[in-house]
């Protein structure tokens, strides 16, 4: 041994573990994570994981303000289903302010809800489709992603980040445009969905793959606050649409898949079948929408003026409409004194938002409760004593989002 | 038989007595305030109780109001009994110069990350946390921004005039 050799400290010989540092930018992990792995060759023997590379302090800056201003921050929580999370804050802001929005309303957000619970799950399964070494699936659903995002753009114009409606209801009605769209997915979808299901569920490298890889018992899965598909995977049958229902879900008819392990193949069985349930959603709101007629098919907002910002050419021609325009772009409308929580099923499970408003201009406090970040907290559990290659899968089938997380 | 608000204000008033205070129902959800001593009990006895069950911690999280001396955080609990679908919420309220509060973490495993958020924003100390540190927050960090006395904007700008916009 000449003298350039590195002399290893004494005692290091002892350590019979690597540690691995995976992640905070590792291409596996699919956003900002990272977690410390001590591995005895490739099994993982313990894990710490640091979140909070991302984080904004959407809770602080919604402290100054107006109500309609922190839709964008919401946006930003679970990206991959935007609507949803803009729907859960329209949805506190009304329960707060006392309003009630009419049918027509209900189920346009409903098509919208379901639609973002589809694109969040089709991203999340395929990327575990793509964990496991099949990428044709991410592929050949990606582009009805493309489809979802488009109608998203015609209803509101932006795609990822939506800052979709307001208070109330929706900033106009849906277009033709938007409503021939939503008629192309749904007569395409469910044909793709089949045919990646054909893929995967009964694929036997697939199930080999997932069966009994990152389980979690219901137990255990409720005491660890998991939520959504996660916990229905688990084999509860809690979901907020069906448990408190709200912007009339309690008009259509769904189940609520469950499944019995809690491990990879179960979850995305679950989110699969939430899939099929979503697209029935859609379809039966659709059907009721073209119910309404005459006056009553171009409801898109409840009569909130305080809160609703007023149509443009009313601005340039109404008196009322000036002042209200002015008032809630300029957020001097005081928020009436409250403390409410409410929660939306969202694509992760429960996303809360408890809100105090102390009759300022602004929140007092709000704080949103994600799904993400209270589950993620498992996955140091959940992976301990497993092969590394199990616990890229099983972060992707947990479907964790950064943004979600760290807020 | 449904668990109404009514029942599980009963139980709790047979149980803890007056020491439990300012029972309301905003929006619909049974809310009350608990002395901070009292807070693994209330969970404990909300938790075992067959009747009432409230064995899910959906939320946990603090509020700062510094005008109240000598309660100027309040830990704020939101817990859901899944069976009878009831939703309640109860209230600790804890000096910001001894802010401490008894860690739920050996009921709950959930509390383990929504009390260091909390520790982190608030800086509310729970006692018997297993890892008490920052989570989202650089640990460098030697405040806790969430309180009211951090504001939000450079207060020394002078180009709004707060006079006329108001914010």
């Amino acid at each position: 041994m000449s003298e350039q050799h590195v002399k290893l400290p004494e005692g290091n010989i002892e350590k019979h573990t690597t540690t691995l540092n995976l992640g905070p930018t590792h291409p596996a992990t699919h956003g900002v994570f990272q977690n410390i792995l001590e591995l005895d060759g490739e099994r993982i023997v313990s894990a710490t994981s640091t979140i909070g590379f991302i984080h904004r302090a959407f809770e602080k800056i919604a402290e100054r303000r107006p109500l309609y201003q922190i839709t964008p921050l919401t946006d930003r929580l679970n990206y991959c289903s935007a609507p949803l999370n803009n729907m859960g804050w329209h949805l506190t802001c009304e329960k707060l302010l006392n309003i009630h929005t009419p049918k027509r309303v209900d189920y346009l957000r409903v098509i919208i809800m379901e639609l973002s619970r589809i694109s969040d799950h089709l991203i999340c399964n395929s990327i575990v489709g793509v964990d496991s070494g099949a990428f044709s699936g991410f592929l050949y659903l990606m582009q009805y992603r493309e489809l979802i995002y488009e109608i998203y753009e015609e209803i509101c114009g932006s795609r990822l980040t939506t800052n979709m409606g307001r208070i109330g209801g929706f900033e106009r009605n849906f277009s033709a445009v938007a409503w021939d769209r939503l008629e192309k997915f749904l007569n395409e979808y469910p044909a793709v969905l089949k045919e990646f299901e054909n893929l995967f569920v009964r694929n036997r490298i697939f199930m080999d793959r997932t069966i009994g890889c990152g389980p979690i018992n219901a137990d255990l899965a409720l005491n660890y606050g998991f939520t959504g598909p996660n916990l229905r995977a688990a084999g509860v049958d809690y979901d907020v649409r069906v448990h408190t229902p709200y912007s009339s879900y309690q008009d259509f008819n769904f189940t609520i898949p469950v499944g019995t392990t809690g491990d990879c193949y179960d979850r995305f069985l679950v989110r699969q079948q939430e899939m099929w349930e979503s697209i029935s959603i859609i379809k039966q709101a659709y059907q009721k929408i073209q119910e309404f007629k005459g006056i009553e098919a171009d409801v898109y907002h409840a009569d909130v003026p305080e809160y609703y910002l007023p149509d443009k050419t009313d601005v340039y021609t109404k008196m009322e409409a000036l002042i209200y325009h002015f008032k809630i772009i300029m957020g001097e409308t005081n928020i009436p004194h409250g403390e409410v929580y409410n929660s939306i099923e969202g694509a992760n499970g429960e996303l809360g938002f408890y809100l105090i408003a102390d009759g300022g201009r602004s929140p007092y406090r709000l704080h949103f409760r994600r799904p993400g970040f209270i589950y993620y907290q498992a996955y140091t559990e959940l992976i301990r004593g497993g092969m590394l290659s199990d616990a890229i899968i099983t972060m992707s089938s947990l479907n964790l989002i950064a943004g979600e997380i760290d807020a | 038989m449904n668990l109404t608000n009514e029942i599980i204000q009963q139980k709790l008033t047979e149980k803890f007595g007056d020491q439990l205070y300012d029972f309301s129902e905003p929006y619909g959800m049974l809310t009350f305030k608990a002395p901070k001593d009292l807070n693994l009990k209330v969970l404990q006895f909300l938790y075992d109780d067959e009747t009432l069950r409230f064995r899910f911690l959906t939320d946990l999280q603090a509020v700062h109001y510094p005008n109240s001396k000598g309660n100027e955080l309040a830990v704020v609990y939101h817990l859901h009994n899944l069976v009878d679908n009831v939703r309640i919420r109860f209230k600790v309220f804890t000096d910001i110069a001894k802010p401490d509060v008894f860690s739920a973490t050996a009921l709950y495993r959930s509390a383990n990350w929504m009390e260091r958020e909390t520790y982190d924003f608030f800086g509310v100390n729970f006692i018997g946390h297993p890892n008490l540190i920052r989570i989202l927050n650089v640990e460098e960090m030697d405040y806790f921004p969430l309180r009211k006395e951090y504001p939000l904007e450079d207060m020394t700008r002078v180009d709004k005039d707060d006079e006329m916009f108001g914010r």
